[in-house]
This record gives structure tokens, C-alpha cells and sequence, in this order.
């Protein structure tokens, strides 16, 4: 059963009848396709074309912290500060600065990178034409969705030219409270309920149309596992959310009006705010990396020319992965006094999210086992993934203890562990679905040898940047610090060269996007070959402005 | 600044002299009970209580000149290498020095870290075996195999059997860290501030004893303290130690001032967050005297890396003539300090009294008078952050 929605053979003759109608190429003038865009596919491109831009801003940010981390002692904070604010400034408005940093790199990271490439770029693209859908279901609300987002960043970006939020991303209470007057906090928290309504509005619009737009024929159990990824991560979503913009209107309102819902002086707990952040905090992780599990299993499939091993346990396992994330969330608070029945509970369940976590691991594997594989650079991109996941995952079995997390909690081994899921986890998918759906979103083949050489100079970078963090971690080295004990010194000057590697690999990602849109070879409909069977590979490259709109039927 | 300098010093040198007068004519008597009431301590030769009193006896003579009782806590013990502070460029955790720290450490070394290395390297041996075997070239017609029951099974099970194998002393480490600290127990309150530490010893006269960042030399004044190598290394030296015995059990309270510190020491696998209006708590016993170096683990806004933890760890009859020359006094066995407290969480424990009373002090004003209510949490938990210097 599950075997026929993997072939596409079955819908090929439906499919595309009807795509090159006369007027199904008709597009809107400028300002109204792309300010008034209600088309998934312009406004998948916008989302990330954004995605890309704050991927510049939150990966120089991280530069500029992996330049001060380079050896002991303040090297540059003095200088940024002055030149930020004018003229000199404090040690300790120096200092404020690196915390400035450490939390618009995290935010970034998260809220404006690579959840709006993972759902709002590929899922836009995506999901309607994996499901034979003409658009989303709520194209407008689509749109609003993604303008939420230029506010949102807007005021993010704008926020450390009023002092600056440095809090982290996490926005602890009290230093979130009263810990730090200033608008700027206020303009954070504000950025991300905008951020967040975003979100929740693109989550209803993925449920609607998975559930209502599917083509005739496509039931739940023959879609494609990027769907099956959106739709769990859009649940995750529309739960999660509200629970954040809860917390976070907690926090403005402990700002602001005088109510104490942290504060212990009137009655309030900071530790509410880590229970309700860290209920949506978690889920949010399995956010950024779902829709990556989807890419990697039809890059897989494409690449090895076999269907998905496991169809039915891959899809269930996300949902498992989903359902388990949500009552895994205070191991993020091992430290805080939780009663020691507490810590065995949540010890206990993260452990089990390994267990379905594997399932997938074992699952690509056994994809490739037996298959016939070729190695053009999304393949290598999902290749790579699998192992730096296992790497990142198996730190998260170790700190998944209780009892060890007395020494680990908040050192560089937590950074290494979370950096291994997301920059060579979450980001590792999204290069090798970049370079897989880059011929069929611009309709140009990118250049092969530039995206393999940005593979490899990209994977010995992080490597080199995030792998000597596991052991400052174990050293013992406190995250979010500016400044080191000299002891922790060899391995940050190794990590920061990683950077300069990484910096280099990204060089050559820009070099060959400019040079692909500008020179690239005219793609054609499906330039990966038979193992290509979702219902992209079945329209033109780029796909017309409207597809589909003779429902395909599937068998 | 180097006037009030020479006044502190002074009225150190008085303590301190003070103090081991009060050490000479009763170091048998009120040294023992810390220790003799400890089964762990009674457990190891040098710190069974019939040898206190000597020890007490042979450290008094040379005490005036002892830094190691100076109120101003100039340096006792050096810093030794690898030991309770951080290596450069090594691989692997820091040396434990408490029973649960080594069990920890053992679980790190000995399971999770073989465990998670034989995974690791499996997948990526699986990888390169597929890679290489199934390669186009190698296998042109690829295999139409997409479901085995039996595999699937079994990478379920085998990773839930590997889950259950590590449980079991997670568990169990769990549970040893959380044992009550026993009565006799030396009770350590660490409270955070925005950017330093205080400390409070409840059992032994409730003294204070604040800790600042040591800054470098060419970061202070002329006259005033700078970090010297005997002080500890740069970040980690603080300007007053904090005495403990070992071979005692500690009873150690975290709780702020401000926002959320968290009091951490590596080299006992010590963790434990300081939260305004709560009142954290967590035992250990030190094994090995030495000096020990841990930083604040929370974000706490600029000064975040600079409030260093320093601890000496001292045989009980050195850290009885400490409390003293600080003032403090050694509790008479029997007294209510030496029973055990209730456990936060549970009723009627002193964390939840305490958030009642805090709170029960701040809603005064808050009822009466808004607009002000919001602008003095500082105050609420109501410690006095004296000994503020050079802040």
C-alpha cells in the first residue's frame, strides 16, 4: 500500500495534463506578486530569501563572538560597544554588549533563520505540490504570515540600539524583569509574539490544507515524509506557541503594569517562567529538526533509487518524537531544585525520545542498504547529516541524566550538544534540500563542484568549531561568558579557526547561488532520474505559477 | 581605599587572635562533635575526632602567621594543577573529589561515554559500508526491499535495552545525590548577587563571608588587591575562600538577592541554581583537602563570568579555629541546627516557609501602595549584602 505512493509511475499520467495551460504562467505585476503575494511558491521564495538574509546576520554575530572567544582576556567588546552606542563606553556596558550578542544570535538562529526555511520556505514550496494541491489553504493568511515576520525581525534588529535585551534567548526571569529596564527587552518579547503569530497562523494554514487539499487518491499513509514532517511540526506548533506568547506576556506584564507572576516579592516564581518557556522551549527543538528528518528521507529515497524503508515506522516515529516532546521539558531545568522524583520522571522520558529517534537513524540506513546510490551534493549534505545527528543525538542520551547534569547543566558540553543537532543538524538539511530543490524552485542546475567543495570545507569547519566544545564542557567551562579562565584557552582558539573554516565554506555556497541563478544549466523537469518519485519531480522546472490545476489523481 | 585597606586588616589580625585564644583553650571539646557525629568522617583515619584536638593544638602555635586564618582569607592552601580547576587543552572531566562526583564520574567514563562512542562509530561504520557497497557503480539495480518486520524490531528493542542499562545507575545516582545531608552536617548558605557571592554558615554563629572576583594587577588601583598566582588562577580567584571541612558532610543552600545565580563546582559535580524567593538545597561530603575553583553557571547579566567560587577544604579542626577567628561559633552536639532539615519540596520544608514569609512581607506595600511595590524586589529575601567591597 505504502509502497504505491512512493511511485510515481502511478500519478505521472495525471499529473501535469494540464500544467502548461495558457494561463497558468500568468503572473501579477511586481508590487502585487510579491507584496500582495497569495502563490506558496513566491511566497516560499520570500521566506527564504529572508531565511538567508538573517542567516548572514546571526552567522556574523556568531562570528563576532567566536572572535572574542579566541583567547582569554577582552579582546574586542570595548570597541564594538563604542562604536555601537558612540563613544566610550563602560567595562560593563562592554560586557552587557556580549550578552546582547549571545541572545540575538540564538533568536535569529531559531525564530528567523531556520524556521523560516524549514516550514515557511520548503514547507510553502512543498507541501501543496507533494500533495497535489493547487496553493494553500488560506493563501492571504499565508501572506500575512510571512509579513509578520519583517516587523518581527525589525524590532529584534533594532532592539541593541536601545541598550540592547541580554537576557539570552531563553528570556530568564527575574533578569528579564526588572533585571533589565529599557525598552529594548520589551521591543525582544514584542518581536517574538509577532514571531510567534506568524507561526501559528502558517500552522493552521499546513493542517488545513494537509488534511482538506490532498489530491483524490492521497491518503494520509501514501504521503510523503516531508509532509508527514510539516504536518507533525505544525502541531507542535499551533500547542507549543501560545504557551510562549503566555509566558512572555507574563514577562511584559511583570515589566511594565506591576503584576509579580515571577517575581517572589509579590507571590510570583522566576521558575514558572523555565516551566512554561521550556514546555514550549522543547517542543520548539523538535521544530527546527522534523521538517530536516523529512528532507533527509526523500533525498534518500531520490538518491539510493528505493523507497523509504519503513514507510509507516518512519512517519509514526516523527509523531512519537512530537507526542514524547512535549513531557520531556524540565531537563532543561535539572538544576533548579527539582524534587528528586521529578528528575527520575524526566531522566526517564527524554531517554525514551532516543528510542524512536534511532528508528529513523536505522531507517535511512536500511533505505541505502541495498540500494543504488549516487553522491551529488544533497545526498552528501543528507549523509552528513545522519552521522553529525547520531553525534548530536547520543550527547542528548548523556545529558538526558539527571544526576550528570549536576556538571554538565549550562557548560560548552550543552552548547556542542545542541549546536551538533541544529548548525550540523537542522542546517545540514536545509543545505542538502536547498541543493535538492534548488534546480526545481529556480529552475538552474546548481554547480556540482562548488556544492561539493562547500560541503566539505562547511563539514570540517563546524567540526572543528563545535567538537573541541564537548571538551571545554567537560572541563567545566560555563556557557555564555565572554571571558575564560586561561585554562580553557586551546580548545576556543581551535573553535574559533573552526569558524574561520565554516566562514570559508559559506563563501563558496554564496559564490556558486550567484553563479548558479545567474549562469546555471536549464534544469529540466526532473534532473535526478528515477529515483525521483514525489510529485514535484512530475511538473515543470522551474513549476508553473499555477500547478495542478487538474488535480492530479493518484492510484 | 588603602585606609579602610589597613583598617580591615586589622581588625582581621584582632579576630584572628581572638579567635585562637578561644581555639587554644577549647579545641578538644566543640571540634569533636562536627565530627564524631559523622559516620563518614569517624570512617577515615585523619579526620576521627580524638585527632582533631592535636591537630588544633599543632596549627595554633603558628596561627598568627597562618594566612589560612586571616578574616581576610589570604591564601592557605596553593592551587594545585589539575586539581579543583580547569586543564588546558585536555579531553575528559575534572577530578572528582566528593563520593558522588566519583560515582558521576565513573558513570560518565565507564558507560555513557563507551556507550555513546560505540553508537556513534556503528552508524558511521554502517554508513561508509552502504556508501561503498551500494554505490551505482557497485549495485546498478537497487533492491526493492521497504519493509523487515524483524529488523525493525529489533533496532527498537536493542536501543530500549541500552536505555534501560544506563537507567539503572542514572537512577541510582540520582538517589545518592539527593540523601539528606545527616545530622552533624556543616550547613553552607551561598546566596547570589549581581556580581558576587555571599556566604552564610546558620549552625556556626551565621557570620558572613563575602567573595569577589580578584582582579589582575594592572586592573586595580595603586595599594589595592590584585590576583596573585598563590590566589588562584585569573576568573577563578576569589578574594575570600570559603572554608569547609572535609570528611564532612555539607549541607549547602543556595538562594539570590537579585536575579537567578547558580552555585557550581565542578570538582564535586556540584550544581545547583540560586533563585530569588526560593531556597535551594543539596549535600556533599569533601573527600581530599585542596582548594577548589567553580563559576557562577546562570546568566546574570554584564559580570556574569566574573563571580568566582573558591572553597578550601580543611580538616574539621582547621575549619573550627576558621569559624572562630570569622567571629562564628562551633554548635554544642545536640543543638537544633544539628538535626536534619526537611527536604525543599516537601511540606512544611524551610523553602516553602520562607517563600510564605517573604511574601507575607512584600504584599504590605503592595496592597497600600502600587507604584511603588515593583521597585524594591531586591530587598524581599531580606540578606543583607554586606562586606559589598570593591563592587
Amino acid at each position: 500500500m505504502t509502497d504505491t505512493a512512493l511511485h510515481p509511475s502511478a500519478f505521472h499520467a495525471h499529473g501535469d495534463h494540464h500544467d502548461h495551460a495558457h494561463d497558468a504562467d500568468h503572473k501579477p505585476a511586481f508590487f502585487a506578486r510579491w507584496f500582495m503575494s497569495t502563490n506558496h511558491k513566491d511566497i516560499g521564495t520570500m521566506y527564504l530569501i529572508f531565511a538567508i538574509v538573517a542567516g548572514i546576520i546571526g552567522g556574523s554575530i556568531s562570528g563576532l563572538m567566536r572572535a572574542e572567544l579566541a583567547h582569554p582576556g577582552i579582546q574586542y567588546l570595548g570597541t564594538w560597544a563604542s562604536l555601537l552606542h558612540g563613544g566610550p563606553q563602560s567595562l560593563d556596558q562592554s560586557l552587557h554588549l556580549w550578552n546582547v550578542l549571545i541572545t540575538a544570535h540564538g533568536l535569529i538562529m531559531v525564530f528567523f533563520m531556520v524556521m523560516p526555511a524549514m516550514i515557511g520556505g520548503f514547507g510553502n514550496w512543498f507541501v501543496p505540490i507533494m500533495i497535489g494541491a493547487p496553493d494553500m489553504a488560506f493563501p492571504r493568511m499565508n501572506n500575512i504570515s510571512f509579513w509578520l515576520l519583517i516587523p518581527s525581525f525589525t524590532l529584534l534588529l533594532a532592539s541593541p540600539f536601545f541598550g540592547g535585551a541580554g537576557n539570552g534567548w531563553t528570556l530568564y526571569a527575574p533578569l528579564s524583569t526588572y533585571g533589565e529596564p529599557g525598552p529594548s527587552t520589551d521591543m525582544a518579547i514584542l518581536s517574538l509574539h509577532l514571531a510567534g503569530a506568524s507561526s501559528i497562523l502558517g500552522a493552521i494554514n499546513f493542517i488545513t490544507t494537509i488534511f482538506n487539499m490532498r489530491a483524490p487518491g492521497m491518503t494520509l499513509h501514501k504521503m510523503p515524509l516531508f509532509v508527514w514532517s510539516v504536518l507533525v511540526t505544525a502541531f507542535l506548533l499551533l500547542l507549543a506557541l501560545p504557551v510562549l506568547a503566555a509566558a512572555i506576556t507574563m514577562l511584559l506584564t511583570d515589566r511594565n503594569f506591576g503584576t509579580t507572576f515571577f517575581d517572589p516579592a509579590g507571590g510570583g516564581d522566576p521558575v514558572l517562567y523555565q516551566h512554561l518557556f521550556w514546555f514550549f522551549g522543547h517542543p520548539e527543538v523538535y521544530i527546527m529538526i522534523l521538517p530536516g528528518f523529512g528532507i533527509v528521507s526523500q533525498i534518500i529515497a531520490t538518491f539510493s533509487r528505493k523507497p523509504v524503508f519503513g514507510y509507516l515506522g518512519m512517519a509514526y516515529a516523527m509523531v512519537a518524537i512530537g507526542v514524547v516532546g512535549f513531557v520531556v521539558w524540565a531537563h532543561h531545568m535539572f538544576t533548579t531544585g527539582l524534587s528528586v522524583n521529578t528528575k527520575m520522571y524526566f531522566t526517564a522520558a527524554t531517554m525514551v525520545i532516543a528510542v524512536p529517534t534511532g528508528i529513523k537513524i536505522f531507517s535511512w540506513i536500511a533505505t541505502m542498504w541495498g540500494g543504488s546510490m549516487r553522491f551529488p551534493t544533497p545526498m552528501v549534505w543528507a549523509i552528513g547529516f545522519i552521522f553529525m545527528f547520531t553525534v548530536g543525538g547520543v550527547t542528548g542520551v548523556v545529558l538526558a541524566n539527571g544526576g550528570i547534569d549536576d556538571y554538565m547543566q549550562d557548560t560548552y558540553y550543552v552548547v556542542a550538544h545542541f549546536h551538533y543537532v541544529l548548525s550540523l543538524g537542522a542546517v545540514f538539511s536545509l543545505f542538502a534540500g536547498f541543493y535538492y530543490w534548488f534546480p526545481k524552485m529556480s529552475g538552474r542546475m546548481y554547480n556540482e563542484l562548488l556544492g561539493q567543495l562547500h560541503f566539505w570545507v562547511f563539514f570540517i569547519g563546524v567540526n572543528v568549531m563545535f567538537f573541541p566544545m564537548h571538551f571545554l564542557g567537560l572541563q567545566g567551562m560555563p556557557r555564555r561568558y565572554p571571558d575564560y579562565p586561561d585554562a580553557y584557552a586551546h580548545w576556543n582558539t581551535i573553535a574559533t579557526i573552526g569558524y574561520m573554516i565554516m566562514a570559508a565554506g559559506m563563501a563558496i555556497f554564496f559564490v556558486n547561488l550567484i553563479w548558479s541563478l545567474l549562469a546555471g544549466k536549464k534544469a529540466e523537469g526532473n534532473p535526478w532520474g528515477a529515483g525521483a518519485t514525489t510529485l514535484e519531480w512530475t511538473l515543470s522546472s522551474p513549476p508553473p505559477y499555477h500547478q495542478f490545476e487538474t488535480l492530479p489523481k493518484i492510484d | 581605599m588603602s585606609i579602610k585597606g589597613l583598617k580591615r586588616i586589622a581588625i582581621a589580625a584582632g579576630l584572628a587572635l581572638a579567635g585562637l585564644s578561644t581555639v587554644a583553650s577549647h579545641a578538644a571539646a566543640p571540634a569533636a562533635p562536627v565530627s564524631a557525629a559523622t559516620p563518614q568522617a569517624a570512617a577515615e583515619p585523619g579526620n576521627v575526632s580524638n585527632i582533631a584536638p592535636t591537630t588544633a593544638a599543632a596549627t595554633a602555635p603558628a596561627a598568627p602567621n597562618s594566612p589560612l586564618l586571616a578574616v581576610d582569607g589570604a591564601p592557605g592552601a596553593l592551587p594545585t594543577p589539575g586539581i579543583g580547576q580547569p586543564t588546558n587543552g585536555v579531553f575528559g572531566l575534572q577530578p572528582q573529589v566528593t563520593r558522588n562526583g566519583e560515582f558521576a564520574h565513573w558513570m560518565h567514563n565507564a558507560v555513557l561515554f563507551p556507550v555513546i562512542t560505540v553508537i556513534s562509530l556503528f552508524v558511521l561504520a554502517l554508513l561508509l559500508w552502504v556508501v561503498v557497497r551500494y554505490r551505482a557503480s557497485a549495485n546498478p539495480t537497487p533492491s526493492k526491499t521497504s519493509h523487515n518486520t524483524f529488523i525493525e524490531v529489533i533496532w527498537t528493542l536493542l536501543p530500549v535495552v541500552i536505555l534501560v542499562l544506563i537507567a539503572v545507575p542514572s537512577i541510582g545516582l540520582l538517589q545518592a545525590q539527593f540523601k539528606p545531608a545527616p545530622a552533624g552536617a556543616v550547613t553552607l548558605k551561598a546566596i547570589g548577587n549581581q556580581w558576587y557571592w555571599t556566604y552564610q554558615y546558620p549552625d556556626n554563629g551565621g557570620f558572613e563571608v563575602t567573595a569577589n572576583l580578584l582582579k589582575e594587577k594592572n586592573e586595580v588601583a595603586a595599594g589595592e588587591r590584585f590576583r596573585t598566582d598563590a590566589d588562584g588562577p585569573r576568573l577563578l580567584a576569589a578574594d575570600n575562600r570559603i572554608v569547609l571541612p572535609v570528611g564532612v558532610p555539607i549541607r549547602l543552600i543556595t538562594t539570590a538577592n537579585d536575579v537567578i545565580h547558580s552555585w557550581a563546582v565542578p570538582a564535586f559535580w556540584i550544581k545547583l541554581d540560586a533563585i530569588p524567593g526560593r531556597l535551594n538545597e543539596t549535600s556533599f561530603t569533601i573527600d581530599k583537602p585542596g582548594l577548589y575553583f567553580g563559576q557562577c553557571s546562570e546568566l546574570c547579566g554584564a559580570r556574569h563570568a566574573y563571580m568566582p567560587i573558591a572553597v578550601e577544604a580543611v580538616s574539621p579542626a582547621q575549619f573550627a579555629a576558621w569559624v572562630r577567628a570569622k567571629g562564628g561559633t562551633m554548635p554544642a552536639a545536640g543543638t537544633p541546627s544539628d538535626k536534619v532539615i526537611p527536604q525543599p519540596g516537601a511540606d512544611g520544608s524551610a523553602a516553602k516557609q520562607e517563600a510564605g514569609e517573604t511574601t507575607a512581607n512584600a504584599t504590605g506595600p503592595v496592597e497600600n501602595a502600587t507604584v511603588a511595590a515593583p521597585t524594591s524586589p531586591q530587598g524581599a529575601t531580606n540578606n543583607p549584602a554586606t562586606g559589598n567591597a570593591g563592587q
